[in-house]
């Protein structure tokens, strides 16, 4: 173990890049031609500053000199519980916005337009790619029976991942936005999540190179699939012409129908192999070790991985239906989207049949029933998913409430409720506890969110099938029957009534936050911790 | 060519190409000589340390 500070080639590289980086963005502050960008360089150079004197101080070579290293996956952890909280409270605050509209109090800061972004990137990017980035972390080296590579590059890509959804959402705030769907962040944070994404890619890489068993497990697969396609869909969604480098904004260098394609197959992808095959690869660790029970099918689990990569990739022109996108595109859409039925339903069978042999522990442990109630809402959204995406069931439901209340049953049912069954999984083991403070306010929170969940859906189900009517409906003379201001009125109370479910789940996870933070402080230790960390390795 | 037999060939060559990628992901998994070695995958999360 390293103790030197920065005498690594890792320390002595990352030293050279972070004062490149204070050079760089200390011009670019002083020089910038837009105030969000001048900020957001001095804010990049603040935080290569303090990572440069944490490298010299010898910060990253300290933590956990047990067999794995858990201190960067402990650090992705309470990073979820925070953006956890900050995400769903911001979705729910703007859903209160849509109820009652004067609570944008008139603020370009404050409005829909610039809230629903920093919720989006908050729930996804930060909620979900904190947990991502740390379980993976966690899996990789446990069932690969290795310690993760690198000593700097993981905590790079800790506090890189987070400077960038730090600069993203303060952007959106401040009203710079390049307005992709799921990829607003502009042109200088787009490289700079490249620079972390690349280094998570080589930190994963170089772990999975040195492992001790000879078998790849399936998990890995999901979560190197997730990495790379993330890559590449990155790169190409992204690409774009800035109108000066000192400046926040550019120009897609795509243009018309083509620009709405790439960023719906970005867009779809990023729900296919960023929430999709990344918590599926949660699944397929943390059900088995927490059920106690091996894998149902570990050969329908390699089927399930192979076939779901390669027909997400085509699904994307099912969010373009009846646009200007050629219509034959629009049907390898749809049809490749109902043909992702048989390896959706495949995984969820083989995550719920894993519990065959222990479906007695639901009864006595509410971790084990949110893993499973998570993978039930899989089944149940992406059952919804590809009827949607049937041309027919889509003239009803595009634009409508439907599709919101689609997204969210997969992102609190799926998503949400994997997390946090992941997270109350991971807490005790990373942080050597007996058990969690409080199984009651587990159960607490799973029956919190799962009326929630179902108050959000139910009523966004209402809400976007009205609102599809009464788009669609006629007179006897042909006239359409209501003006557009109608429709926004009759989907009132369901507003309410959704606000009022993402409440139940915003308190939902201020209850794991407590609960997380009580385990930790004054859990009882677990008997064999302290030899595991003193013991050396086997 | 006709964009029709463009769009008929691509359907063609498509649907050959995933079909047979798919029969050798299925090979792979079914293959009997497998079959000890993903059994034992299927424990990877319990068999740890």
């Amino acid at each position: 173990m390293n103790r030197g500070g920065i005498t690594t080639t890792g320390g002595i590289f990352t030293a050279l890049v972070l004062i490149t980086g204070i050079l760089l963005t200390g011009y670019a502050g002083m020089n910038a031609i837009d105030a969000v960008f001048g900020f957001h360089m001095y804010l990049m150079a603040a935080a290569a500053i303090l990572g440069l004197l944490a490298l010299l101080m010898g910060r990253p070579y300290r933590d956990d000199p047990g067999k794995y290293n858990y201190g960067v996956v402990k650090a992705f952890v309470i990073a979820t519980l925070f953006w956890g909280v900050a995400g769903f409270s911001v979705g729910d605050y703007i859903a209160w916005e849509l109820a009652f509209p004067f609570l944008n109090w008139d603020l370009p800061w404050t409005n829909f337009g610039r809230l629903r972004p920093l919720h989006t990137s908050a729930v996804i990017f930060a909620f979900g790619g904190n947990i991502l980035l740390g379980s993976s972390f966690y899996v990789v080296q446990r069932t690969n029976h290795t310690r993760l590579a690198g000593n700097v590059a993981p905590w790079f890509v800790f506090w890189g991942y987070n400077l960038f959804i730090l600069l993203a959402g303060t952007g959106y705030l401040l009203g710079v936005t390049q307005s992709r769907e799921y990829a607003e962040p502009e042109w200088y944070v787009d490289i700079w999540l490249t620079l972390v994404w690349v280094t998570y890619l080589l930190v994963f890489m170089g772990t999975l190179m040195k492992r001790r068993v000879s078998h790849i497990y399936v998990a890995n697969w999901f979560y190197l699939a997730f990495i790379i396609t993330i890559a590449v869909l990155h790169l190409v969604n992204n690409m774009a012409v800035p109108v000066s480098f000192l400046g926040s904004k550019s120009y897609s260098l795509q243009a018309g129908v083509q620009d709405a394609m790439t960023q719906w197959w970005y867009g779809h992808n990023a729900v296919g192999f960023f929430l999709t095959a990344a918590f599926l690869a949660m699944m397929y660790y943390f059900v088995p070790k927490r059920a106690e029970r091996p894998v149902y099918s570990y050969r329908l689990s390699i089927i399930h991985f192979w076939s779901l990569i390669f027909l997400y990739m085509w699904a994307g022109p099912h969010h373009l239906h009846y646009t200007a996108l050629p219509d034959w595109t629009q049907s390898l859409g749809m049809t490749f989207s109902i043909i992702l039925w048989m390896p959706s339903w495949g995984g969820m069978i083989n995550g719920l049949m894993t519990l065959s042999g222990a479906w007695d522990k639901l009864r006595t442990d509410p971790v084990l029933r949110m893993l499973v109630v998570s993978i039930a809402f899989y089944g149940m959204s992406t059952f919804e998913g590809p009827m949607m995406a049937i041309k027919a069931v889509n003239a009803l439901s595009h634009y409508t409430d439907w599709t919101v209340g689609h997204v969210h049953s997969g992102a609190m049912g799926w998503v949400g409720m994997v997390s946090f069954g992941v997270i109350y999984c991971l807490v005790p083991w990373l942080w050597g506890k007996e058990r969690l403070y409080s199984m009651a306010l587990v159960s607490w929170h799973f029956w919190l969110s799962t009326v929630g969940i179902l108050l959000y859906i139910t009523s966004m189900w209402v809400s976007g099938i009205l609102q599809g009517l009464m788009w669609r409906a006629y007179d006897s003379l042909g006239f359409l029957e209501y003006s557009f201001v109608e429709t926004v009125e009759a989907m009132h109370p369901f507003y309410v009534i959704r606000a009022i479910g993402g409440l139940f789940f915003v308190i939902g996870s201020l209850i794991m936050v407590f609960n997380v933070i009580m385990t930790i402080r004054v859990a009882p230790r677990e008997e064999s911790y302290s030899n595991a960390v003193l013991a050396p390795a086997e | 060519m006709s964009y029709e037999d463009v769009a008929s060939l691509s359907g063609t060559i498509g649907l050959i190409l995933f079909m047979s990628m798919f029969f050798v992901v299925l090979a792979y998994a079914l293959w009997p000589r497998n079959k000890a070695k993903f059994d034992k995958a299927a424990r990877a999360p319990l068999d740890e340390e």
